[in-house]
């Protein structure tokens, strides 16, 4: 891979989502999301993509105007552009998807209120070019799907011995419901943070040795 | 907008509060744009999910049925609803034009949120003779075994409503108006039969007083 | 009467928003550190669900019937106002509280709790004097969260926690005992 000096930093705007500074395990933004909806891997794989469509689509369009709004009125703006993304991603999934809606219900309008996608247009968005800010919306976008994705399987695995609606373990198993119930929600997004922390901090020691 | 005054942040710092409000006005004029679009798109598509929805709830809950009324409650009275309302019940009838039944959804609070169900009642049998829950957030794993559990479910196919129905402890039902309840789900179980006791103590009475004013119904219910 | 009150109590411990639906969850891991500030943002949130309760209630009946496809936008526009407007109060009569709120409190706009009031209480039909109960049953209840987590956390200040553990991993796990105990609330109403 012989990539130049740009293309190797229009990579890294895009992985840098996805592990380092993910924005569920890492930068622990949009929670509500990330809790209330990932009881199955499926409704956490729909809500990720969702929000991802979102997160793209109003960074680009962010990146556009970012010389056209005043820095004034430019949260308002943001706002109603992710707003406008969100009710027609809500529109769509009821017309097309109904299950799928049914099992989000609110959560989907609640898009709107994800710090993550907010924090993206300020920080980022606002002052970058079209091409990079879709990188890096793809990058937080796919890193907040694998995060809803994994916990939500996580949690269909635990309480309800299934991945994707296909049982796994046959009829021995006893389910560990509480994995399904909001304080499983807690407990697996806990650990894992755990998880991320006790890695980091080893990448960190590792470093301290080697200098 | 134009841009012939080349404006950066810096170089600008107070715009002027036309601007401001101009740019609030063009995002809100396009994003209504957008927003009605998308809804006058969508929208057929959605009210035919859920017309189809309604539908397949009530075909289920009346065996044989093909078409169906829709009525509401006024002054105690079956009345062919109009508009979209509150309280309603549906008469079926099956590919000849024959009565099969009435579907009648009712709603309670149970474990943990309110239950909605469609039950399916047969007024010459004075039973209920299908069963659905249209809506129950209760507990996965154990509450919401009201949606698919195979024994509750049976309890279904043929319950007497009068005298009142009653909630019996698992493989302990006699009478055909007792419910086999769900062993580690006693609460949403017992939420169901409170269900049902309600909405048949609310539209029975008009039910049977519809069916009186229309004796050709009663007839044509013997099909099965 | 019952109604209300199930509604109430529905809202403040059975599902209670922070524990049970997970809404305004970036408060409740941020604003935590003291009981005090948690107290009090959690009365500032009432005061702005039972305003954005009433807001809703206006918006759903005279705009919405006629163009329902502006509801999000026009809620959160709506919040988004009535939150500044208890920004520039809460500046004018208490600058403590103000300072001690910080940022928090324009955050109370993308805070799900307030969109999600309105939302599930249009969602479920809620009339004005419904709406206005489920606001103050959801916002006790979220105050009610706060607090607890905001009362552990002091005591946890002085245990000796490994390093990897402390931050928002405990909170998460706190909050997951707190929730578990909360699941003992459900059935309350289900048992006549």
């Amino acid at each position: 891979m012989s990539n130049e000096v740009n293309g190797s930093q229009n990579m890294q705007e895009f992985l840098k989502g996805l592990w380092k500074e993910n924005p569920v395990f890492v930068a622990v933004l949009g929670m509500c999301p990330s809790l209330a909806v990932t009881n199955s891997a499926i409704n956490g794989l729909a809500m990720g993509l969702a929000t991802t469509f979102v997160l793209i689509g109003s960074s680009i369009l962010v990146s556009l105007l970012r010389k056209v709004i005043p820095k004034q009125v430019r949260i308002t703006t943001y706002i109603v552009i992710i707003a406008t993304f969100v009710t027609v991603v809500d529109f769509t999934l009821q017309a097309y998807f109904p299950d799928i809606h049914k099992a989000l219900g609110a959560f989907i309008s609640l898009i709107v209120v994800n710090c993550l996608i907010l924090a993206r247009q300020e920080s980022f968005a606002s002052k970058n070019g079209q091409w990079r800010s879709f990188l890096d919306a793809s990058g937080m976008g796919l890193g907040f799907t694998f995060a809803l994705f994994t916990l939500g399987a996580i949690r269909e695995v635990l309480g309800n011995g299934s991945l994707f609606g296909v049982s796994l373990f046959g009829k021995a198993f006893e389910p560990w419901i509480v994995m399904i119930l909001p304080p499983g929600g807690f407990f697996v997004l806990g650990l894992l943070l755990l998880l991320f922390n006790w890695s980091a901090q080893r990448r960190k020691q590792r470093k301290m040795q080697t200098a | 907008m134009s841009t012939e005054e080349q404006m950066t942040f810096d170089q600008e710092p107070e715009p002027s509060s036309f601007r401001l409000i101009a740019t609030l006005g063009v995002a809100g004029f396009l994003s209504g744009l957008v927003l009605v679009s998308s809804y006058l798109w969508t929208k057929p598509t959605i009210d035919a999910n859920k017309a189809e929805e309604q539908r397949h709830a009530i075909f289920r809950v009346l065996p044989g049925t093909a078409d169906f009324e829709t009525f509401t409650l006024q002054d105690g009275q079956l009345q062919t609803a109009t508009g979209p309302a509150e309280d309603r019940v549906f008469l079926g009838r099956d590919t000849n034009a024959g009565f099969t039944g009435f579907a009648i959804t009712g709603e309670e609070p149970g474990f943990s949120d309110i239950v909605t169900v469609i039950v399916g009642y047969h007024p010459a049998d004075q039973a209920i003779i299908g069963y659905q829950v249209l809506d129950c957030k209760e507990t996965p794993g154990l509450g919401d075994k009201i949606i698919r559990n195979e024994g509750f479910l049976a309890n279904f196919s043929h319950l007497v409503v009068d005298p009142e129905i009653a909630l019996v402890k698992n493989g302990t039902k006699k009478q055909p108006n007792e419910v086999d309840g769900i062993t580690g789900a006693t609460i949403s179980s017992r939420t169901v039969v409170n269900l049902l006791n309600n909405a048949m103590t609310k539209w029975k009475g008009p039910i049977d007083a519809y069916l009186q004013a229309h004796p050709e119904l009663e007839k044509t219910t013997g099909h099965e | 009467m019952n109604e209300l009150i199930w509604i109430f109590i529905s809202a403040l411990l059975i599902n209670n928003f922070t524990l049970s639906l997970f809404l305004g969850l970036c408060p409740f891991l941020g604003v935590t550190q003291r009981m005090e500030t948690a107290f009090r943002l959690g009365l500032a949130n009432i005061f702005v669900m039972v305003i954005t309760a009433i807001a809703a209630y206006i918006l759903n009946t005279w705009v919405l019937i006629y163009a329902p496809y502006l509801r999000l936008i026009s809620f959160i526009i709506v919040i988004a106002s009535v939150v500044q407007f208890v920004e520039i109060a809460i500046k004018k009569l208490s600058p403590v509280l103000f300072k001690a709120l910080g940022i928090f409190l324009p955050l109370i706009t993308t805070n799900c709790a307030i969109l999600g009031l309105a939302l599930f209480s249009t969602n479920k039909g809620y009339g004005f004097l419904e709406g206005l109960i489920y606001a103050l049953g959801a916002g006790g209840g979220v105050t009610i969260a706060l607090v607890l987590l905001a009362s552990i956390r002091e005591e946890t200040r002085i245990l000796n926690i490994p390093n990897v553990v402390k931050g928002t991993a405990l909170n998460l796990i706190i909050a997951g005992i707190l929730s578990l105990a909360f699941m003992g609330f459900a059935g309350l109403f289900g048992s006549h």
